[in-house]
């Protein structure tokens, strides 16, 4: 009784203070929870219970709120930063899988995976004002930073759909290998790299033309072709390099986003699908969905430094830049 | 015969990609036999009367909304013949209007239905009938197989047990050509991987077990020297659902009941499996079964050869299966692929109870040295076929 009133005392205090260090918010998809790793300690500093069945996951473009699928209750959910507290739930169409918010900061694109459709939230009406027909099991989502363009990945029709965010229709779709899981634009908007889970490649194409560039593949000693199965990654600002979870190959593929060779991978925790990088781009961390843990690379010192337990199936993860 | 045409409108005009798309129709057919269901001692379970017919659906459903997208217009011409009806002349009918044909009926109506003249340069799926023959010295040229052999789910389970080192093995078979089919397979896995199957006996079928296995199972069972597993071969689901918890000794039953390998089990979650396990329920209203997935996965390989080839060719879609270039995400872990040497479809297969999946095969560690999956059944320097040289 008495310690339980000190620590909540402490926990009033901590919440007080203005500054927040950055952290790393991770999606437990088989706990119902998001993890949140302080990034100076690297620890687990607090476990946020969620809806059910937590993926995708993302912050405002002012870090003020975090943004959660919560599939298994067919919502979005909008969780305080400050306060770690659900402020509401909005409207996100059945199962909400993955989404991007577009520059404006008030508009979401949503993968509503059982239901072929991309929803189009409007966070300050909470209202979904489009849905657009795609592809069979919608996943990958990103708007480029004009947004003019947002992409969405259909699993099992195997193509990126290129949306016009002014008229919410179509306008090209572009065929890939099998399993599109992740899309992104590089910073300057000139090319998109989409990923093909069992296909096992990267895709590069110019947005202009919507010809494909490259396709990247992987191939690691002692591990089998089977096992190489890139979902999630992330490309740095300057376009040098991108970052490539490759699942059951547990691994992170480091890649010349320039001449898309394959410059080395580093080891990191069973079935690795998605990632957070610091905002400085010296650190990536990686959720491992069958280890239940995310694995911090340090990527300045080029190796893995920490592996960070936190809830079952870790899905997503988003970073929050320090405040304050 | 009844004839059920489904057709599944494609997507609006306005989501055609961009650009001079020339419209193809893809029209694919599903033909089944209906067949007599032994009697089984429970009624719990009975077969559903759609099973395959809705996996084909499924897989037109999936392939019309990429189809809508790529100009591509999918039809299902579903049928099914009845029992004593003229399986040859509706197999000719749909042959004259079809030259993709997705086929659910015993091998020897298989074998009829491939072998006649209207069916030569047509590509035919068997989403069901096991039996290695057809794989082997029956092999045709014109048939593919997404259903697993006898032999393939019996390597599955094999490599399981002698993962868990659980090799010594007693097998009760029951007296139906299945049974002995499956026992056969099950007993060459056991050679193949190392596993030892110590004892054997038949069970007479004449008796209501679920009255009195109490008291019969165990003195049937009293002498079988010691043993991990105990296998059973009743493909039927007669008296194996009755064994667990019934021998003399306890030990885990698995086979054609307990852990069965199949084709697919509705314990499969992973690998986006709960998608595909889910609009197969609001479709059909029931769990999918392994014919389903037999038949989803034929009409997915043709939708999947359509998108990248092009065409509707029957030759040419069956030469791109076939080829290096194809792969289907299956929702197994693994990219689908067929065999180019008897038309078999490669796939992992699930070892589950009626609770729980068990394991995913093929195991870690069976190693092969150009594809893993290969492992599983037959493999190429032991085939008999000779229809695909």
């Amino acid at each position: 009784m008495i310690r339980s009133t000190v620590s909540a005392l402490a926990l009033t205090t901590l919440m007080a203070m203005p500054a927040l260090a950055q952290e790393v918010w991770v999606s437990n998809e088989r706990d119902n929870t998001i993890s949140i790793i302080d990034v100076p300690t690297m620890e687990v500093v607090e476990t946020i219970k969620v809806g059910a069945r937590p993926r995708g996951i993302m912050f405002s473009h002012d870090h003020k709120v975090a943004y959660l699928c919560a599939s298994d209750d067919s919502t979005i959910q909008v969780i305080d930063v400050a306060t770690r507290e659900i402020l509401h739930n909005l409207p996100s169409g059945e199962n909400p899988e993955t989404f991007a918010l577009h520059p404006d900061n008030r508009h979401i694109y949503i993968s509503n995976e059982d239901d072929n459709i991309t929803s189009v939230l409007d966070v300050v009406d909470r209202v979904i004002v489009a849905q657009i027909p795609v592809g069979v099991e919608p996943e990958g989502k990103a708007i480029n930073r004009a947004g003019t363009i947002a992409i969405t990945t259909s699993e099992t029709t195997n193509m990126a759909h290129w949306i016009n965010t002014e008229t919410f229709e179509i306008f090209h779709n572009s065929l890939v290998g099998s399993r599109p899981r992740h899309a992104e634009f590089t910073s300057d908007d000139a090319r998109l790299f989409v990923s093909a889970e069992i296909g096992g490649g990267l895709h590069v194409f110019d947005t202009e033309t919507f010809e494909e560039l490259a396709e990247i593949r992987f191939e690691i000693p002692d591990v089998h072709p089977h096992d190489v199965q890139p979902v999630g990654f992330k490309l740095t600002e300057d376009m040098s390099r991108v970052y490539v979870a490759l699942g059951p190959a547990n691994r992170i593929a480091v890649v010349d986003a320039q001449t898309y060779e394959v410059l080395g991978y580093h080891l990191v925790g069973r079935r690795v699908w998605h990632m957070a990088m610091s905002d400085d781009e010296t650190k990536l961390f990686t959720t491992n969905g069958v280890s239940g843990d995310v694995t911090i690379i340090d990527l300045v010192r080029g190796e893995p430094i920490k592996t960070v337990k936190v809830g079952r199936f870790p899905w997503g993860a988003a970073y929050r830049p320090a405040e304050g | 015969m009844t004839q059920t045409p489904l057709i599944i409108p494609t997507l609006l005009a306005s989501l055609l990609a961009t650009g001079a798309l020339a419209s193809i129709d893809v029209p694919i057919a599903y033909l089944e036999m209906e067949v007599e269901r032994p009697p089984v001692l429970t009624n719990l379970d009975p077969v559903p009367d759609d099973l395959g017919r809705m996996g084909a659906q499924l897989g037109l459903a999936d392939n019309a909304t990429t189809g809508g997208f790529m100009g591509h217009n999918y039809t299902l011409n579903d049928s099914v013949v009845p029992l004593g009806e003229d399986w040859l002349g509706a197999a000719r009918a749909v042959l004259a209007e079809h030259r993709i044909v997705v086929v659910n009926a015993p091998a020897e109506a298989l074998l009829a239905l491939a072998d006649l003249p209207e069916a030569q340069g047509a590509l035919i799926f068997n989403a069901r009938a096991e039996e290695e023959a057809l794989r082997e010295a029956d092999c045709r040229a014109n048939v593919l197989h997404t259903m697993p052999s006898y032999a393939m789910r019996a390597d599955a389970l094999m490599q399981f047990l002698v993962s868990r080192r659980w090799g010594d093995l007693v097998m009760i078979t029951g007296q139906r050509e299945a049974d002995m089919a499956f026992a056969q397979a099950l007993r060459d896995a056991a050679t193949k991987f190392g596993a030892r199957i110590r004892a054997e006996r038949e069970w007479d079928m004449s008796s209501d077990m679920r009255r009195n296995i109490g008291q019969e199972f165990p003195v049937f069972t009293q002498d079988f020297p010691s043993h991990h597993v105990l296998l059973v071969a009743d493909e039927a689901g007669d008296f194996g659902p009755f064994l667990e918890f019934n021998a003399w000794e306890p030990r885990p039953v698995a086979g054609s009941a307990g852990a069965r390998p199949d084709a697919w089990s509705d314990r499969v979650e992973a690998y986006g499996a709960a998608q595909l396990q889910l609009r197969f329920k609001r479709l059909a209203d029931r769990p999918m079964g392994a014919v389903d997935y037999a038949a989803w996965a034929a009409v997915r390989s043709v939708g999947e050869a359509v998108t990248r080839l092009n065409t509707a060719d029957a030759g040419d879609i069956r030469d791109y299966i076939l080829g290096d270039a194809f792969e289907l995400a299956a929702f197994k872990g693994a990219a689908i692929t067929y065999r180019d040497w008897n038309g078999q479809m490669r796939q992992p297969m699930p070892v589950a109870t009626r609770t729980a999946l068990v394991a995913m095969t093929p195991m870690p560690g069976f190693l092969h040295e150009s594809n893993l999956l290969d492992t599983l059944g037959r493999d190429r320097p032991e085939t008999a076929c000779t229809a695909f040289d």
